[in-house]
């Protein structure tokens, strides 16, 4: 083993001249940077950095995923499809005869048992599967300045909106496709009382969508005050019943910032997707917010889904810290611990019958 | 250089001139022809020209212009899936930091320009000599220079300071060789003198050729008076030259500025690219192919959707116009062309340059490089090569000045059966000879050369004892040789030796106190211990090839005849007196011992004649000197006739000087696995014996070849014998190529073939030329890179560049060539990289190099640790980027399948217009900026380090598909991992977290951390500066992120910023930052597996050493200055003669011209060369004079200087 280097008598700096001074010489400076000598840190892979990294992993991972999944696993979660493509579902009549122009609403009424009473805090979803609110062509068909209650745009859509910028000559607000496919069934929830009496649960409709968007990225043109002249010379959305300005009695749950509205422009990001309709708040500590026994869910149909094979769900659901029911990441953070963890005693085992070998070897030369 | 502004940038062009007349002092007349004058341009632009032709060569990349394609195809609003900033941001910052790069360039040579071009010289305007600009002066002006001025442009020489109007001109700037050249003036031009009048009456007119770049050849006529004289090379001074040893001359410029031949010669060097390089090339085409594969099946995956599910979602989002599921799906193919457009990203390109840059400035900077006693730091000269110095395979090495200093020292001799040189200490114990040995001292001899120094005292002593046969072995090498001196000064004596071996021999014997003082051509004056002594030299039995021996006959001033030779061992021996058997055994010994140590000896020899005898020899010797047949051969035997009873008188060792550590930076060059050629135009002993020294050849090797027939039959017989012998089992010439592969019709490679054993080869040049031709060049080829060490002597410059082309032909593997003269240009720029020697010869070497420093020794530094932390570098940036890109883009592929392929991103635009330029590129640039596996000295420790370079081990085509199924991987995870976290789920207070813009936010988060935590496991060396651009860069990303969904921001630009308030709401729930975790984990868990289960079931040698280098964790062993290689050899006969034929009859011809004395001048001496003239510059070597030797051309002044005229 060797190594030539000639330069130790050259590395110490100028050439000293008679006169104390030093003669400017083309030698580089001897920096560590410039020397590329910087100090550094020089992690490597070996058996005592990566075994011991497998373990703590899996250690940590599996109590997580442990954790996780009881907590979803304690979520009380009810779903009910009322899309009525099947014959034997009350709404099968409403998704047939269905029609953009028809001006009776069409009602009909799902009866379902809750088995377990829901404790805390129920939340009213809707769902919609096979929905493409991601579409690109989607996504894009909306004025986010007409929201945030431009008054220029509110009179000139901008053109992603076509073909739901104007309608006639008139513009149209809220402009685009979005907005104009806004989901619009009522859904109302009875208790049927052990003595058979209905009594209509109340829904909270304000407090669900999120703040920012509540308070800043929607806004109404003008004031609140007077929607209606707000919205003067603007059409309503061609799919809508109403105009923006009579979403809502509440001035402060009205026009843009009706929050039905927000919640419905908030796209998804997949094309199953469910998105929060009411929040059924709790009375008091002693009763559950929805007792167990037998309810009914009214809906008055207007959406239609039949055409592109979508599907309607409610889903009534508590949360828990970490949101809705979802067994899923429980369930990763127990495998990946898992696997961890047998990666490492694998890894430890090749290492003990290879590993000392290999490296006490020689380097060749 | 762009000192005579040699970077030469586009030139317009004009009418082609076939023949350019003009009148000395006639601008008007002149001026009629529009002649370029002397300002050069090698700028290329101008503030107003700056930004359309930038602009425009910008865009001739076809990255750039891919990009402005994109930029196009976003502008349709049909098809833009991503805003027009994402394609516009990114491209106008690469755009302007290489204009920025390109201005700076640009703005340098305007400035070389302006310096060039303002330099004063004087010219003769109506009658009177003024101080002009250089770029005011014209064709047909007269110019004064003066001694040590640079010629202006190329000029007549009209006139000059020196007898017989020469000037002395030195042409390093121009060809590289520093040796003095003279010029002679026409003599009716030469007779104006310094006349002002005559001269600004003089009128010639010149006709002459146009304006080209033959260096060497010149023709012309000046009609003067009616008079035609023709004009060739010799009367004209090229631009670039530089005036020495005369005090004035007056030229008339024939060519200015553009049109000199030096602007005209420094044509396009050509382009050179590293095999990363060429293999990106491949794969980025490989990348747009498999683009254009991703596009086609999402293309069909959107017109199935639209076919199957769109049609009937129309309700909600109605088709534009016209557009039908086919349309759809085509558009959508250029939309996705668009979104997965980063799998080629443009900052890929500007990246690779950067690190290039960055690596380039280490080799710059580097103090081991640097060369204290010349000043010369090394110097990357591209720096766009220097991952291809991590991957050599083969060196082609000049030898004269780039192994050897081209310095010989007398070292030792024997005399009389005594050796000499040693340094013995009291217990008779051999003392390694070193800087701090005492020298002996020359007190004594008031003619000594003082530079000259010899360690062992006992020599001095014998001489000074008088004893006789020390004192005739001193007189013959002050006598016999074809040295001249020149004593300026009494006292001073400069000796021109023909070869620096005589050189060295005459000046030992100076200092031993026999001083060769000047000589006639019939006499030699010697001062022989301070007694001047003149002898009569009654003849020159000069060298040759055949004879290997030079012989003089003398008569010494009391009336004796001698005849002094010194000669090859076994030539000289078989001349012998039988009397001396026994000194001759003994000096044989010796003769061994210096040859193991790789000196070149010589034995020396003399004899008394007898009178009548020399009488009736000189007669016959006159007789045969006469005659016109044969008379080569009558010589030859009248030479051996009267060489021989020689009486021996001992050997003398000359060390051909190696440069420092030569033979170490070999040996550790050759354990990297790199092989070396020696390539040199000395002779095949020179050639071998610094084979020998440098330890190339080895005496315990298998077989050394030596190739030197003079018939192509031979050559092939010899070829194949060699080859048979080191593989007796070798294959057919058809079944070595590879098996071909690469795409194209590219020429076949030749696979590489093991041998046991170790073999060198040694062919001479008559042998190489048959070896290159075409039907026995892999034979050649096929037996040289079986060898371990190969040497080529008396080539040619072009044959250098022939055998580096052959093996860049049929070996699929890199070359480096290493020279410092101009002989080895050829072979630099035909290399895939090229390193001049800097600081010694000329220039020329250097200028068309891609690195040069001052010593042979740095290649080591520079292949073993700036080439392979380069290469690392470099590769794994490459890498690590593609990885990055991939991972980042196919994201989006498997996010189609879940937005009816309608070219929906996954991420923010913003995020996919910064993730390359803010997000992620500081890190990678810091890693392939600093990162190291192991330090430099560890990497001299283990020079097999160097191997997976050359077998392209780190990023091959190979490596990159590892790579995207990597990436394949970790899009994978990165996109299903957060789909499944978060569908069908809500926040933690009810409200939606699977809408678009979380789920965005979500992924994009951990892509960031994923490949941060990748490239922190590619990391090796994290400095403090990588551990602030990856944490910054994490930083930068939550800050950028937060700050662009802030509330500010969206009221600013409501269409631009629409995700506000998702990082506020997102970035606060448990799940989210569970997701990400889970997700970073899950990507890098398989790569750690992987590659530590590679380290432990077959480790690299990487791996090895650096857990090595930890296991120790010591400072390396402090390397030792290793002893000079001792030998242990019986070879013999590296007899030290690098002569050419022929000087003897120059010295004793009356032809040689003594040399006007130099006047002492305190002007300026460019770049620290020597301005004295010493012909010595360079041996026997290449130099084309010596068919002019042989052939003995007259030239009517035919002078000492005469060799180099002939040029």
């Amino acid at each position: 083993m060797m190594a030539s280097s000639y330069n130790a008598k050259e590395e110490d700096g100028h050439v000293a001249v008679a006169g104390g001074g030093t003669i400017k010489n083309k030698k580089p400076d001897n920096t560590a940077f410039k020397q590329q000598r910087l100090p550094a840190w020089q992690p490597i892979l070996t058996a005592g950095t990566v075994l011991p990294a497998f373990f703590v992993i899996g250690l940590i991972f599996i109590p997580i995923g442990i954790g996780l999944y009881v907590t979803s696993n304690n979520i009380k979660e009810f779903e009910i499809d009322y899309t009525g493509t099947d014959i034997s579902s009350p709404c099968f009549n409403c998704s047939q005869s269905f029609s953009w122009n028809s001006t009776r609403p069409c009602i009909c009424v799902l009866p379902f048992t809750l088995e377990q009473p829901f404790e805390s805090k129920v939340y009213m979803y809707y769902g919609l599967s096979n929905f493409y609110q991601n579409h690109r062509r989607y996504v894009k068909s909306r004025d986010d300045s007409q929201l945030n209650g431009d008054i220029n745009s509110l009179k000139n859509p901008t053109k992603e909106c076509e073909p739901y910028a104007r309608n006639e000559k008139v513009p149209i607000a809220p402009c685009g496709a979005i907005a104009n496919s806004m989901f619009n069934d009522t859904l109302d929830l009875y208790y049927i009382d052990p003595n058979g009496t209905r009594i209509q649960i109340p829904l909270t409709k304000t407090g669900i969508a999120w703040q920012s968007d509540m308070n800043v990225k929607f806004r109404n043109p003008g004031s609140n005050t007077n929607l209606t002249a707000a919205f003067q010379g603007t059409s309503k959305p061609i799919n809508w019943h109403k105009p923006v300005y009579e979403l809502d009695t509440n001035p402060q749950n009205n026009g843009f910032i009706n929050e039905d509205f927000i919640v419905w422009m908030r796209t998804a990001a997949l094309p199953t997707f469910r998105k929060l309709y009411r929040i059924i708040d709790k009375k008091n500590h002693m009763t559950p917010t929805l007792p167990r026994g037998n309810y009914t869910l009214e809906v008055t149909y207007n959406y239609p889904v039949r055409s592109f094979e979508g599907k309607k769900r409610v889903i009534l659901s508590t949360i828990s810290w970490m949101g809705g029911k979802n067994p899923f990441l429980g369930i990763a953070y127990i495998t990946v611990g898992s696997v961890c963890f047998f990666l490492g005693v694998v890894l430890l085992i090749i290492h003990h019958k290879y590993g000392s070998r290999n490296n006490s070897a020689d380097i060749p030369n | 250089m762009a000192f005579f502004g040699m970077d030469c940038g586009p030139r317009k062009k004009k009418e082609r001139e076939l023949e350019r007349t003009l009148r000395a002092n006639d601008r008007e007349y002149n001026l009629s022809f529009r002649y370029a004058t002397n300002a050069i341009k090698t700028s290329k632009y101008n503030v107003f020209t700056f930004l359309p032709l930038n602009l425009f060569e910008q865009f001739q990349r076809i990255a750039n212009a891919y990009f402005l394609i994109l930029l196009l195809l976003q502008l349709l609003p049909a098809i833009s899936s991503l805003s027009w900033f994402t394609t516009v941001v990114p491209l106008v910052l690469v755009l302007s930091v290489t204009a920025a790069k390109d201005a700076m360039d640009d703005i340098n040579r305007h400035r070389s320009d302006n310096q060039v071009n303002n330099r004063k010289v004087t010219v003769l305007i109506g009658g009177e000599l003024r101080s002009e600009k250089w770029m005011n002066v014209q064709v047909g002006d007269i110019i004064k220079l003066e001694n040590n001025q640079f010629v202006t442009a190329d000029l007549l020489l009209l006139s000059s300071s020196e007898p017989l109007n020469l000037v002395y001109i030195e042409t390093a700037e121009l060809d590289g060789e520093t040796n003095l050249k003279v010029k002679q003036a026409l003599t009716v031009t030469g007779d104006l003198g310094d006349d002002i009048h005559s001269l600004a009456a003089f009128s010639g007119k010149v006709c002459c050729e146009p304006p080209n770049n033959r260096l060497d050849r010149f023709t012309g006529t000046l009609t003067n008076a009616g008079q035609k004289y023709s004009l060739d090379n010799h009367r004209v001074l090229l631009r670039g030259c530089t005036l020495r040893n005369t005090d004035w001359c007056f030229g008339l410029v024939l060519f200015g500025g553009p049109e000199t031949k030096l602007m005209k010669n420094c044509g396009k060097t050509t382009f050179k690219r590293t095999s990363v390089d060429r293999l990106m090339n491949i794969l980025v085409l490989c990348i747009f192919g498999f683009l254009a594969g991703m596009c086609t099946i999402l293309a069909f995956g959107n017109g199935i959707w639209e076919q199957r599910w769109g049609l009937d979602f129309t309700v909600f989002l109605p088709r534009e116009d016209g557009v039908n599921a086919p349309f759809s799906a085509f558009l959508t193919f250029w939309s996705y062309v668009i979104i997965l457009n980063t799998v080629v990203p443009i900052s890929l390109y500007v990246s690779m340059e950067v690190i290039r840059l960055g690596n380039s400035f280490y080799i710059d900077w580097d103090r081991k490089m640097y060369h204290t006693q010349s000043d010369t730091p090394a110097e990357a000269r591209t720096t766009t090569l220097n991952e291809e110095l991590g991957q050599i395979k083969y060196i082609f090495s000049d030898k004269t000045g780039t192994l050897t200093q081209n310095i010989m020292t007398f070292n030792k001799c024997s005399i009389n059966g005594k050796t000499y040189g040693d340094v013995i200490d009291y217990t008779g114990q051999r003392l390694e000879i070193n800087e701090y040995t005492e020298t002996v001292d020359w007190s004594f001899n008031h003619l000594a050369d003082q530079s000259f120094s010899f360690h062992d005292h006992s020599l001095v002593e014998a001489v000074k004892l008088d004893s006789p046969e020390v004192h005739s072995f001193f007189r013959l090498l002050s006598l016999c040789h074809t040295v001249m001196a020149e004593e300026k000064r009494e006292g001073e004596l400069l000796y021109q030796a023909q070869s620096p071996d005589e050189g060295a021999l005459v000046t030992a014997a100076r200092n031993f106190g026999f001083v060769f003082r000047s000589r006639t051509p019939e006499s030699v004056t010697i001062v022989e211990m301070g007694k001047q002594r003149t002898y009569d030299l009654l003849a020159i039995l000069d060298f040759n090839n055949v004879r290997k021996r030079m012989s003089v006959i003398v008569r010494s001033p009391e009336g004796k005849l001698y005849l002094y030779c010194k000669g090859a061992d076994t030539i000289i021996y078989e001349r012998l007196h039988p009397s001396c058997n026994k000194l001759m055994d003994l000096t044989t010994e010796h003769l061994n011992e210096y040859a193991g140590e790789g000196l070149r000896t010589l034995v020396l020899a003399h004899k008394e004649l007898g009178e009548e005898y020399f009488n009736e020899w000189q007669q016959r010797h006159h007789e045969a000197s006469t005659t016109l047949e044969d008379r080569e051969e009558k010589l030859d035997l009248l030479y051996e006739e009267i060489e021989r009873d020689l009486v021996l008188l001992g050997a003398t060792a000359i060390e051909d000087k190696l440069q420092d550590g030569v033979p170490q930076t070999i040996e550790q060059l050759a354990r990297a696995d790199i092989k070396i050629w020696v390539l040199t135009g000395d002779k095949q002993e020179t050639a071998e014996n610094i084979g020998y020294s440098c330890n190339m050849l080895r005496e315990e090797m298998d077989g050394i070849f030596s190739i030197s027939a003079n018939n192509p039959e031979d050559v092939r017989k010899e070829l194949r014998n060699a080859l048979s012998t080191m593989k007796p089992d070798a294959e057919e010439e058809e079944n070595i190529f590879m098996p071909s592969t690469t795409l194209g019709g590219k020429s076949k490679v030749v696979h590489d073939e093991e041998v046991t054993g170790e073999y060198g080869l040694v062919i001479n040049g008559h042998s190489l030329a048959y070896a290159l031709e075409s039907s026995m060049e892999l034979l050649f080829l096929r037996a040289a890179c079986l060898c371990r060490t190969v040497i080529c002597c008396r080539v040619t410059p072009l044959q250098k560049a022939q055998v580096v082309e052959l093996v860049k032909k049929y070996k699929q593997a890199v070359t480096l060539a290493i020279g410092d003269g101009a002989n080895d240009v050829s072979m630099i720029k035909a290399a895939h990289i090229g390193v001049g020697i800097s600081g010694q010869e000329g220039m020329q070497a250097v200028l068309s190099s891609d690195y040069s420093f001052a010593q042979f020794r740095f290649l080591e530094r520079l292949l073993l640790v700036h080439g392979r932390w380069s290469y690392l570098r470099m590769c794994k940036f490459l890498r690590y980027f593609f990885y990055k890109n991939f991972t980042f883009t196919f994201v989006h592929f498997w996010y189609a399948f879940f937005c009816g392929f309608s070219a929906q991103t996954v991420y923010d635009e913003w995020f996919i217009t910064l993730y390359n330029l803010v997000y992620t590129a500081l890190p990678v640039l810091g890693m392939s900026l600093f990162d190291q596996d192991v330090n430099d000295i560890w990497s001299f420790q283990h020079p097999k380090l160097y191997i997976p370079g050359q077998l392209n081990q780190y990023f091959s085509k190979t490596a990159f598909f590892k790579c995207a199924l990597h990436s394949v991987y970790s899009s994978l995870v990165l996109f299903f991992i957060p789909y499944l976290a978060v569908c069908d789920t809500v926040r933690n207070d009810g409200k939606d977290i699977a809408d678009y813009q979380s789920f965005a936010l979500l992924t994009q988060t951990c892509l960031v951390v994923t490949v941060c935590i990748q490239l922190g496991l590619d990391m090796t060396y994290w400095t403090a500066v990588n551990q602030l651009f990856v944490w910054g860069s994490l930083a930068m990303y939550f800050i950028v992120t937060f700050a662009m969904y802030s509330t500010g921001m969206y009221l600013a630009a409501p269409a631009s910023f629409a995700f506000i308030g998702t990082a506020r709401n997102s970035l606060n729930q448990p799940n989210v930052w569970l997701t990400i975790v889970l997700t970073s984990i899950l990507c890098v868990l398989p790569v750690v597996a992987y590659r530590f289960l590679l380290i432990q079931l077959c480790p690299t040698i990487n791996d090895k050493v650096m857990f090595h280098v930890r296991q120790t964790k010591a400072v390396p062993p402090t390397p030792k200055r290793r002893a000079r290689i001792r030998l242990t050899s019986s070879r013999r006969s590296g007899y030290a003669f690098s002569h050419a034929q022929g000087y003897g009859d120059l010295v004793t011809s009356n032809r040689f011209l003594r040399r006007p004395a130099i006047t002492p001048s305190n002007a300026f001496t460019p770049l620290g060369r020597i301005t004295g003239f010493s012909p010595m510059g360079r041996s026997a070597g290449y130099s084309p004079t010596e068919h002019a030797q042989n052939s003995k051309s007259k030239c009517v002044q035919a002078t000492s200087l005469q060799k180099y005229t002939d040029f």
